[in-house]
């Protein structure tokens, strides 16, 4: 089908949407690495100037930069880390033939309907609150003292409720996955003498390596932007412990109405972004090939 | 070694009951094949010996001894499937591997087996390879492979070449026969393919709709069918059947007669009829003819003739080669 004619024809045909969405992406683009450039706050409204590449030089250099760099990574992989091998376990389980397959296949989807200001709060004040919340009852029956969720650990605290949230994506695509295993090829595996562990470890986990490999570009885009949660829960507190590079940007240019730091600042994790990206496409995509 | 035994085995899937009791013996180095319309639960059949599918009742003896719950690797059979079931991540080597991996086997001992198992299989240039890069024919040779090397008790095979296009089923029809012969494993192949069943059988067990019609060798089958089912079903093309006049004249329900077991001429016979298609092979050539009634006959003629549609034929059946059938279709002795 790839004949010369039908490849130009293709690329015809989809120039309309490619134009749109290079235009979509290139004004606001733009606009930001401009404002980047400005010394603009919205308290003094008409005074901007070019001040070059200043705001960078302020946004680079802040001791905060470094703190949010580190927990994004750490969210980032963190999140990661719990939902592939979550979702992995939860996938597996649920492929098993078990008695109200399909109610518990709606139940672990569930959390995934959920907004995400809504389920950070849900946690916030019903499960994590150190006064009101279930663990700290929990805590209280057992005798012992209540944890103080998002005082003491409050970027391991949102890690779980982002990776909550996600792991009914990375399941739902594992479990997708795992049906098409071909259910003779574990048979096979079943007569080679493999028990269980092995069947996992030499022919399930390799089946399912480019779903993983999905999954970990799709969640590292999303992850690398979290906002709300941190917003609801911690506001990025207590310091800095919990502000990741997004939450810096909007603390910037909406907390202190610095848009032209704010600018430089999603320039910066845009080009971080793409950093990451490049790295993974290297390092995993190859397992989306063939 | 690789005597198997079957007890009273029965296999149902909630309600539906797709083996009653079965009683079978497959004796040590022989090649037996299970042949049947598709669904009469010939893999079930093979799952149950392999242990892949519960028993519902009855015992299946290895060796004679109860392997009934015995897990299917510990039941030192090897199995290669309609799909091939090949690892797809892992290469040929690997993959022929895996089995002895999994029996932890030594680094050496691994490299020698299956290094011998591609000589076997004459794929010792394709080992590093996977399997989405080898032909349908080679694929089925590494399945092959990956069961040879454990040294089973008995192989399994579930219609291995139906895959496979029309010439290339030829040849590993051959070459699986030629494996038996210098294995001397007991082997177990299931097909719909009467072909494949005559070629390769030294025993055929002929299943309808789970109940076993007949065992014996692929002559025995042929020569005498205990009923219409298996008189149908061995033998290509298929055996005429005769009701009617025919069949009362003769005192039986049914009368059966194959093919290449009438006699042409364009004078005098038995039976005359007049022909429909005649279809030209280059050796034989098969004639379909209309008796009297609307009764459809296939007929073998010699290659070299020149009859062809409409002409005028007289049919005469050889002495002794037809089959009587009562009427529930068994076959009347004497
Ligand atoms: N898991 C199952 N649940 C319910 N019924 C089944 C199951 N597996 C097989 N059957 C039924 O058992 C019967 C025998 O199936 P089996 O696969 O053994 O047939 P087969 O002889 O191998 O046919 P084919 O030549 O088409 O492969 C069929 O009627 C099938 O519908
Ligand atoms: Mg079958």
């Amino acid at each position: 089908m790839a004949t010369d004619h039908s490849r130009i024809t293709a690329r015809f045909m989809i120039s309309p949407a490619v134009f749109l969405l290079l235009g979509w992406m290139i004004v606001p683009l733009s606009m930001t690495i401009y404002f980047s450039f400005l010394n603009y706050n919205l308290l003094s409204p008409g005074l901007e100037e070019w001040i070059g590449l200043t705001n960078y030089e302020f946004f680079l250099t802040d001791p905060a930069f470094f703190e949010a760099l580190a927990n994004t990574l750490q969210l980032v992989l963190g999140v990661l880390f719990l939902t592939v091998c979550g979702g992995v376990g939860l996938a597996v389980l649920l492929d098993q033939p078990m008695w109200g397959q399909g109610i518990v296949r709606i139940l672990v989807i569930a959390p995934f309907f959920i907004m995400p200001t809504v389920s950070a709060l849900v946690w916030k004040n019903m499960f994590m609150n150190p006064v009101n919340g279930l663990f700290a009852h929990l805590a209280k029956g057992l005798g012992l003292e209540a944890f103080d969720f998002f005082g003491q650990a409050p970027l391991l605290s949102i890690t779980f409720i982002v990776a909550w949230q996600w792991l009914p994506f990375a399941t739902l695509i594992f479990l997708t996955a795992l049906q098409s295993l071909d259910k003779e090829q574990i048979e096979a595996a079943k007569m080679d003498g493999a028990r269980k562990f092995n069947r996992f470890y030499h022919i399930v986990l390799p089946h399912l390596s480019r779903a993983i490999t999905v999954v970990i570009l799709i969640l590292t885009i999303f992850l690398l932007s979290i906002f709300a949660e941190i917003l609801v829960t911690t506001n990025g507190g207590p310091g800095y412990a919990s502000t990741n590079i997004t939450y810096l940007v909007y603390a910037q240019s909406l907390l202190q109405f610095d848009v032209g730091g704010g600018s430089a600042g999603g320039i910066v994790a845009v080009v971080l972004a793409n950093i990451v990206a490049v790295f993974l496409m290297r390092m995993i995509g190859k397992n989306l090939e063939n | 070694m690789g005597r198997i035994q079957l007890k009273n085995v029965t296999k149902r899937f909630g309600k539906l009951e797709v083996i009653p009791p079965m009683n079978l013996e497959i004796d040590e180095g022989e090649f037996v094949v299970f042949v049947g319309p598709s669904g009469c639960g010939k893999s079930t059949l093979l799952r149950m010996i392999a242990g892949l599918e519960d028993v519902t009742s009855g015992q299946v003896l290895i060796n004679g001894e109860d392997a009934t719950h015995v897990r299917p690797a510990r039941r030192g059979l090897a199995m290669v499937f309609q799909s091939y079931a090949l690892y797809p991540h892992m290469t040929v080597r690997n993959n022929i591997a895996f089995p002895l991996k999994m029996a932890k086997a030594g680094r050496e001992e691994i490299e020698k087996r299956v290094t011998s198992a591609a000589d076997i299989l004459n794929l010792s240039s394709y080992l590093d390879r996977r399997p989405g890069q080898l032909s349908g024919g080679q694929r089925q040779r590494v399945a092959i492979g990956r069961a040879i090397v454990r040294e089973p008790k008995a192989f399994l095979f579930d219609e291995p070449l139906s895959n496979l296009d029309a010439a290339l089923r030829v040849n590993m029809r051959l070459e699986i026969s030629r494996l038996h012969q210098s294995l001397g494993t007991t082997m177990i192949y299931v097909t719909h393919d009467q072909v494949e069943a005559m070629t390769m059988a030294d025993k055929i067990v002929v299943l309808n709709a789970g109940t076993v019609e007949q065992v014996g060798s692929p002559m025995e089958l042929y020569r005498n069918p205990v009923n219409m089912f298996v008189a149908g079903f061995i033998g290509s093309p298929k055996m005429n059947f005769l009701y009617g006049d025919f069949a009362a004249d003769r005192s039986a329900h049914a009368i059966g007669i194959r093919p290449e077991h009438l006699t042409l001429s364009t004078q005098s016979g038995t039976w005359k009829g007049s022909i429909g298609i005649a279809e030209h092979f280059g050796a034989d050539t098969f004639l379909h003819v209309t008796l009297k009634d609307d009764t459809q006959l296939t007929v073998r003629a010699e290659g070299e003739n020149n009859l062809g549609h409409g002409d005028i034929i007289y049919v005469t059946p050889m002495d002794g080669r037809i089959h009587h059938f009562d009427e529930n279709e068994m076959l009347r002795r004497g």
